[in-house]
């Protein structure tokens, strides 16, 4: 158990009646990409929103580098607005439409976060947010609004936003659905080169191609639990249920023939 | 045939001009309390609280659907009976207004807030903003943008509702109107330049209002994603 990120134990969560995950058990060490598969509908977003609590766990436990987030209340655990708004700050998300601020310029969208949440000064911030704008290869759009900029230079950009919060994990929830095919290719390489400088990442994604390249581990997830997970290159080749079986043919179906 | 004379209407102008300058001050100072006491109620009626939301509701709705004459003459006559104040006319025009105007500016407040992508509080929240923050950065920056069309709207509405001031005796334009065409017997040409004064002030605050949002969609940031 060393250098566990994140940690989930037992994660429940419904809606009303509907119960979209029925116990998830995963542990993220630090440095892994983690990819997470899944039909729509299977909980694999839900999942995702329940790390960072946009969604509410109805029942189990998150942790945070070892520490509960949450206060344990005789079995059942407590969150208070205050904690849940620092943890965020440790635990960047990435959706998949973008959520840029459309009223701010590219580097004051990036530098938001580190002056109005962690109070940075604006001198601090600025430097912050360049240096991570340079990452994602768009230094020269710093003082474009989004409207402006492409799906994928938009989805860059919230990478660096979130990214120039230093958090401890990043989280991509099926970040590149909503581009044009042509521009899936410049967010994933940025998020390659974030596993290869060493980010913790959870990665929900349709692109078989990248879990089968980037990924650690691959995770598939189907009616709220993990039905399968291992090393990519064993699992994506070799599922061991039918159901994995049957969501990669599905993918594989209008694949060109060589 | 009718004989046109503005001579005596004229003489007596600095009386109109001094009812204009009472005029634009009740909807200046109805304006600068309804908008704020507006921003509150529409964030008291969103609050999931059910103590904040319910009151919230129920002063809008009210203010909302009760014609604005019976309310100044409820807090120019009634009030005073209820608690010890002393009201004059000008008192109760400001404080009728401020409420009535806040109770619609709530509404646009409300409209605005709630017409913004969903995702601009997730996109805040994922930074670690809270509730607040997220509002005050985020949301109204962006719903202040789009409700400024209904803001001049309601404002101008409001200048016109003033009007019903002059029947509690404050001497806004329409009571000093009323005053000089019983003085002059000259009511036809009182009540003309009266008109024309009102559609001039309204004119010009419209043709700036349609700049103003001219200005706003050129400058466009799309507020979608």
């Amino acid at each position: 158990m060393t250098d566990s990120v994140i940690r989930i134990e037992n994660l429940h969560k419904s809606f009303g009646s509907l119960e979209v995950l029925g116990g998830i058990d995963l542990d993220v060490r630090a440095g892994e990409t983690v990819t997470v598969l899944g039909s729509s509908g299977s909980g694999k977003s839900t999942l995702l929103r329940c790390i960072n609590f946009m969604e509410m766990p109805s029942e189990g436990r998150i942790y945070l580098h070892g520490d509960l987030i949450g206060t344990d209340e005789g079995g059942s655990v407590r969150y208070s607005e205050s904690e849940l708004c620092r943890i965020r700050t440790r635990i960047g998300m990435v959706f998949q439409h973008f959520n840029l601020f459309p009223h701010m310029t590219v580097l004051k969208n990036v530098m938001e976060g580190q002056v109005t949440v962690l109070g940075r000064r604006a001198g601090a911030a600025e430097a912050k947010a360049r240096e991570q704008l340079e990452r994602v290869g768009l230094s020269d759009k710093a003082d474009e609004y989004p409207a402006r900029l492409s799906g994928g230079q938009k989805q860059r950009v919230a990478i660096a936003r979130a990214l120039a919060m230093d958090p401890d994990v990043m989280l991509f929830d099926e970040v590149t659905s909503a581009l044009d095919p042509e521009l899936v290719g410049e967010v994933l390489r940025t998020i390659r080169q974030l596993a290869d400088d060493g980010m913790t990442m959870l990665v929900v994604t349709h692109e078989l191609g990248f879990a089968y390249h980037v990924a650690n581990r691959v995770l598939f997830i189907s009616d709220g639990r993990i039905l399968e997970q291992g090393e990519p290159r064993q699992i994506l080749r070799e599922p061991a249920t039918r159901r994995m079986q049957e969501f990669l043919d599905g993918h594989a179906q209008f694949r060109l023939p060589f | 045939m009718v004989e046109w004379n503005f001579l005596a209407v004229l003489a007596d102008a600095d009386l109109l001009l001094q009812g204009l300058v009472n005029t634009l001050k009740v909807t200046f100072l109805a304006l600068l309390f309804g908008i704020p006491l507006g921003l509150v109620l529409s964030l008291c009626r969103l609050a999931r609280a059910r103590f904040l939301s319910m009151p919230a509701a129920f002063i809008v709705e009210f203010f909302r659907t009760t014609p604005p004459l019976v309310q100044l003459f409820w807090f120019f006559f009634a009030l005073p009976i209820l608690i010890d104040v002393r009201m004059t006319p000008y008192i109760a025009a400001i404080v009728t207004f401020s409420i009535q105007s806040a109770a619609f500016f709530a509404e646009i407040f409300r409209g605005g807030i709630q017409s913004i992508d969903r995702g601009q509080w997730e996109g805040a929240q994922a930074i670690g903003m809270n509730h607040w923050q997220s509002l005050r950065r985020i949301i109204l920056p962006q719903a202040v943008k789009r409700m400024i069309p209904a803001f001049m709207e309601r404002s101008i509405e409001l200048l016109k509702t003033t009007t019903l001031v002059s029947t509690v005796a404050y001497t806004d334009l329409m009571f000093q109107a009323n005053d000089l065409a019983q003085k002059t017997f000259r009511p036809l040409e009182v009540y003309t330049v009266v008109a024309v004064m009102y559609f001039v002030v309204i004119f010009v605050f419209s043709q700036l209002s349609i700049r103003v949002e001219y200005r706003l969609a050129r400058s466009g940031e799309s507020t979608v994603r």
